[in-house]
Parts: C-alpha cells; sequence; structure tokens
C-alpha cells in the first residue's frame, strides 16, 4: 500500500489548471446511482391523467369538428317564407319569389319546399290534421348564396324581394343555430380548461414525485455534489427514473385515452344523426391526440428538471 | 515576497457563524501551499470540521474572503465550483459512501463524475482497490464492509482522481493504530509522489509525530494558532513543493 498505483485515468498537471467545462455524459451519469423500478402509484397517476386529457382533448377537437360542420352547411344558406293564409294565394307568391331569387346576383340554387315535405316535417309537432289546410302552413324556400349569408346579403335579398312579393321573410339559416354554436364553443372551453388543470395536476404529480425522491437520496446526492458532481449530472440521474415513469404513464394513459375515445366514437357514430356526425375525428386531429403522451413527457421532465434545480439551489 | 509562490487556498479574515450564533470561527487568516503536509488539530468543538467544510466547499464564509486555486469564492458563479471541488480529494468524518453502490462504484465515482472513458475507470479503480487492499472486496457494498474498510474505500475515493488538495476529516478515527500509520504512510506517498497538498484534521496527537515534515495548524475556540510557523512562508525548509531544500 506504500506505493502509489499509477493511474491509466490520471489527469495531467495541464489538463487540470484549466478549469474547462466538463461535460456530463448520459452512460455515466445513469451509473452514478442504480436504477429504481416503478413503484409507487405515480406512473398510474400520470396515466389516468394523461387519459383524461386524451379524452377531453378528444372531446374539445370533437365539437370543434361539431361546430364547424354545421357552421360550413348553413353559413351560405338562407331560408325565405311566404306567410299567407290563402293556399293559393301563397302558391303563387311562392313561385314568383322563386323567380325572384333566380335572378338575384349570387344566389347559386333555389328549392321550393314541397308541401308534402314541409306537412311531414311538422306533422310529429301539429298531428295528421296538418295536411287539412285548417292551419295555415307559410311556404318555404331554401337559398344557397355563393357567399356567406350576413346581415348586408339577408337585407339585400329581403329588400330586392319584398318590392315583388309581399310577406316574404329572409332568415339566415345559420342564425338558427347561433345558441346551440354558442353551447358548443362553451363546451370546447371548457374541454381546454380541463386540459390545462389536468396538465397542472400532472406537473404537481410529478413535482412531488420529483420532490420525493431527491429528499430520498438527498444524502447521496450531497455526496455527488461535494465529489464535483454538477446540477445537470445530478438532475440527469433523477430526470432518468422520472422520465422512465412518466413514459410508463404517459403511454399507457394515452393508450387507454385513446380507446375510450375510439369506443365513444363508435357509439355516436351508430346514432347515424347528421349532426353527431359531423363531430368525428379526423387524421390531424388524432395526431394531436398521439402527441399529448409526449407532451406529458415533456411537461414532466422540465418539472422535474425545474424541482431539481430548485432544491439544489440550497446547496452550496 | 515576489519569489513566493500562490498558495493553493487563502483565506482571508473569515469568520464563520451559524444563523444568528456567535461566530464559531474568527479572524482566519492563512496560505495553504502547494505540496504541504498540514495537521490541523484542537479540541472537539473547536472548529476543525467547520473549517474543513469551508476549504471543501461545502460552507461560504459568513465573512472574509477565500481564494482557491487562484479563484475568488466569493465571486465565483455557483454553477463552476464543481469544476473546483473536482481538484480536491475529501475523507470526510463518517466516510459518507453511497451505501447503494458497491465499493468499486464508489471509487469509480469521482472519475465518472469526470467524465473518464468507463475503460480507464475500470482500470484506475482496480489498482486503487489493490493499493489500499481492497481488491477482494470491490463488490462489496458499504453496510457490509467493515468500518476499516470502508474507510480505505473513502480514501480510495478521495485520491483516485489525483486531487490537488487532499482533505481528510479525523481518518484514522475509526482503524486501529496500525492501519491508522498505513493511512498516513498512504497520504504521505500521495504528498511526496504526487505533489498533492494534504490537510489532515486530527484530535490525536500521537499522529503529529509519525509525518516529520508535517506542518502544524491549531484551533482553539474558533481561533487558529501557529505553534510550527506552518502559516507563515517559507512555512518549512523542508516541506516538499515549497521550494525548500
Amino acid at each position: 500500500m506504500s506505493t502509489l498505483p499509477p493511474l491509466s485515468a490520471e489527469t495531467d498537471n495541464e489538463a487540470e489548471d484549466t478549469l474547462a467545462p466538463v461535460r456530463p455524459r448520459g452512460r455515466a451519469a445513469a451509473r452514478l446511482l442504480p436504477p429504481t423500478r416503478l413503484t409507487g402509484p405515480i406512473p398510474w397517476v400520470i396515466a389516468i391523467l394523461i387519459a383524461l386529457v386524451v379524452i377531453a382533448a378528444a372531446g374539445g377537437l370533437a365539437l370543434r369538428n361539431l361546430a364547424s360542420s354545421a357552421n360550413a352547411g348553413l353559413s351560405r344558406a338562407v331560408s325565405v317564407q311566404i306567410v299567407e293564409p290563402n293556399p293559393d294565394l301563397r302558391s303563387a307568391r311562392g313561385a314568383a319569389a322563386v323567380k325572384v331569387l333566380t335572378g338575384i346576383e349570387g344566389v347559386q340554387a333555389v328549392r321550393l319546399v314541397p308541401e308534402a315535405d314541409l306537412n311531414a316535417m311538422l306533422e310529429p309537432w301539429l298531428g295528421e290534421g296538418v295536411a287539412s289546410g285548417d292551419v295555415p302552413i307559410p311556404a318555404l324556400i331554401d337559398v344557397e348564396l355563393t357567399r356567406s349569408a350576413g346581415p348586408d346579403e339577408i337585407a339585400r335579398i329581403e329588400a330586392l324581394l319584398g318590392a315583388q312579393v309581399p310577406g316574404a321573410r329572409v332568415d339566415a339559416q345559420g342564425d338558427w343555430l347561433r345558441p346551440v354554436q354558442d353551447a358548443l364553443a362553451a363546451l370546447q372551453y371548457l374541454a381546454f380548461g380541463l386540459i390545462a388543470l389536468v396538465a397542472l395536476a400532472t406537473a404537481a404529480a410529478v413535482w412531488l414525485s420529483a420532490r420525493n425522491a431527491f429528499a430520498a437520496a438527498r444524502e447521496t446526492v450531497e455526496i455527488m455534489h461535494l465529489l464535483g458532481a454538477s446540477q445537470r449530472q445530478i438532475a440527469a440521474v433523477f430526470l432518468r427514473d422520472v422520465v422512465r415513469e412518466a413514459a410508463f404513464g404517459a403511454v399507457f394513459g394515452g393508450l387507454a385515452g385513446a380507446g375510450a375515445v375510439w369506443l365513444l366514437g363508435q357509439q355516436f357514430a351508430a346514432l347515424d344523426s347528421g349532426m353527431v356526425g359531423g363531430g368525428g375525428l379526423m387524421l390531424a386531429d388524432w395526431l394531436v391526440i398521439a402527441c399529448i403522451p409526449l407532451a406529458g413527457v415533456l411537461l414532466a421532465m422540465a418539472t422535474a428538471r425545474i424541482t431539481i434545480a430548485l432544491a439544489l439551489r440550497d446547496m452550496l | 515576497m515576489s519569489d513566493r509562490p500562490e498558495g493553493h487556498v487563502k483565506f482571508d479574515n473569515v469568520g464563520l457563524r451559524y444563523g444568528t450564533d456567535p461566530e464559531v470561527l474568527s479572524n482566519l487568516s492563512f496560505t495553504l501551499y502547494p505540496g504541504s503536509f498540514y495537521f490541523l488539530t484542537g479540541a472537539s468543538g473547536a472548529g476543525k470540521t467547520s473549517l474543513l467544510k469551508m476549504l471543501y466547499l461545502a460552507q461560504r464564509p459568513s465573512r472574509g474572503a477565500i481564494r482557491m486555486f487562484g479563484q475568488d469564492l466569493v465571486t465565483m458563479p455557483q454553477t463552476r465550483l464543481p469544476e473546483l471541488r473536482r481538484r480536491l480529494g475529501v475523507v470526510f468524518q463518517n466516510f459518507r459512501l453511497v451505501p447503494y453502490l458497491t465499493a468499486f462504484d464508489n471509487v469509480a465515482l469521482p472519475l465518472r463524475l469526470a467524465g473518464t472513458e468507463e475503460k480507464k475507470v475500470v482500470k484506475a479503480v482496480g489498482d486503487m482497490l489493490d493499493w489500499v487492499g481492497l481488491a477482494h472486496r470491490a463488490h462489496a457494498v458499504p453496510p457490509t464492509l467493515s468500518g476499516g474498510e470502508q474507510q480505505r474505500v473513502a480514501i480510495a475515493r478521495a485520491v483516485i482522481a489525483r486531487p490537488k488538495m487532499l482533505i481528510a476529516d479525523e481518518p484514522t478515527g475509526n482503524v486501529d493504530p496500525e492501519m491508522a500509520l498505513k493511512l498516513l504512510r498512504l497520504f504521505e506517498a500521495l504528498n511526496n509522489r504526487v505533489g498533492t497538498t494534504v490537510v489532515v484534521a486530527t484530535h490525536d496527537v500521537h499522529l503529529l509525530k509519525k509525518v516529520p515534515d508535517s506542518l502544524i495548524m491549531r484551533l482553539n475556540k474558533g481561533q487558529l494558532s501557529d505553534p510550527t510557523g506552518a502559516l507563515r512562508y517559507p512555512p518549512r525548509p523542508s516541506a516538499p513543493g515549497t521550494g525548500g531544500s
């Protein structure tokens, strides 16, 4: 023991005199502490939170698709009602209105809704007597414009039509859906609010996990610190475990959430409702959903790094 | 004065207090020169460990200035301290081995932290464990090692990276006299062959006589005295690495 062994790893004096920054190496950092196994509830908490984010995001995206689908179908649609109790006069005015509308610039298509169709639509509410003529039903004309049916456009059509067809009332079909669209928008905001809250909860779970792991290994961290470990090296050791736990939770939660969304989609598709059909998820939506687990892992990494940096700041 | 070499460490009117308590160390002004062997003595509670903590950069002074290897510790950013710590080898009073790691991995820590190639780490650590007589215990974890074995692992870890300065806090406190002497010879070898500055804190006055060229710094109630002129320059004509003969 009296002869100091020559060290193959010995650094030369010139190198020692330079306080050059040492880059931590991933594999070397990984050997500093033994790997920990996936224990405790954190991976499962992250899995549940990621699944909730996936479901909330899918809901928000589906609602957005639903709103834009409904809006696209109705934004250029206009209804013209001819309110006239005399059936013959109503029929004549309806035909006149179709003629006038067809000649108006900006009108792409005009369709007088057949009386039989109107009766069929109203029968569930007014009963079978609707076809008897006892209840005067306005004539209805569907008009499709080449551009959006804004208030100015409606006023222009109303003015042109009113001069030749008294009693004609022009409405943008989108107006009927405005309260529905407002409700859909509110639901979208709710979904995105939920995503933000769950992201915060995920960050809090990771923060607790990283803090507990750090506290449990504080003695070891202090030793590494005093032996010259940089903050990056110490953080890398903990990040390795945090990332593994977060990745497990994110993948598991992402798959579970996507599975739930797919099942819900199948259920809604079975309703075969025109409006609900517009709320399906597109390929781009699925790509966004696929990014959620990755975002969860990145969020976990950032949270763990900040937590460890704050804990190390207290050490000299 | 112009031929005076710059010391590894320079304390200038340093004081240390914990919280609002009175200072445990007061008005410390001294220089540690390259290649010297220092004993830091004093009764229990004299402040030896507190002084060592400042030396191995675990504690900031409450006042005064410290320069280490030409760097001003007061103005040095915290992010650069690890680079400075890698020039030190520390034998802690209670060893402070990582309990999950084997003796081999504990000794390898400083090299791995410095980013040394793994092949070189394996060779160097094997040689070092052989040197301290623990090659056969390379895969044992600290809880299964005896006090003396743990102490030798701690020493091997402290010297593996060839530190510029070795700081040892009561390094012979847990070993028998024969092993204590062996450890001191090890420190001497490091001091003589590599030129490492050695600072050994001990309250065992018998140890002081075992290293003839050593210099003594004595702490008493937080004040430093200089019985052998260790704090003056040149500290001792025969002191290695100071230009003495």
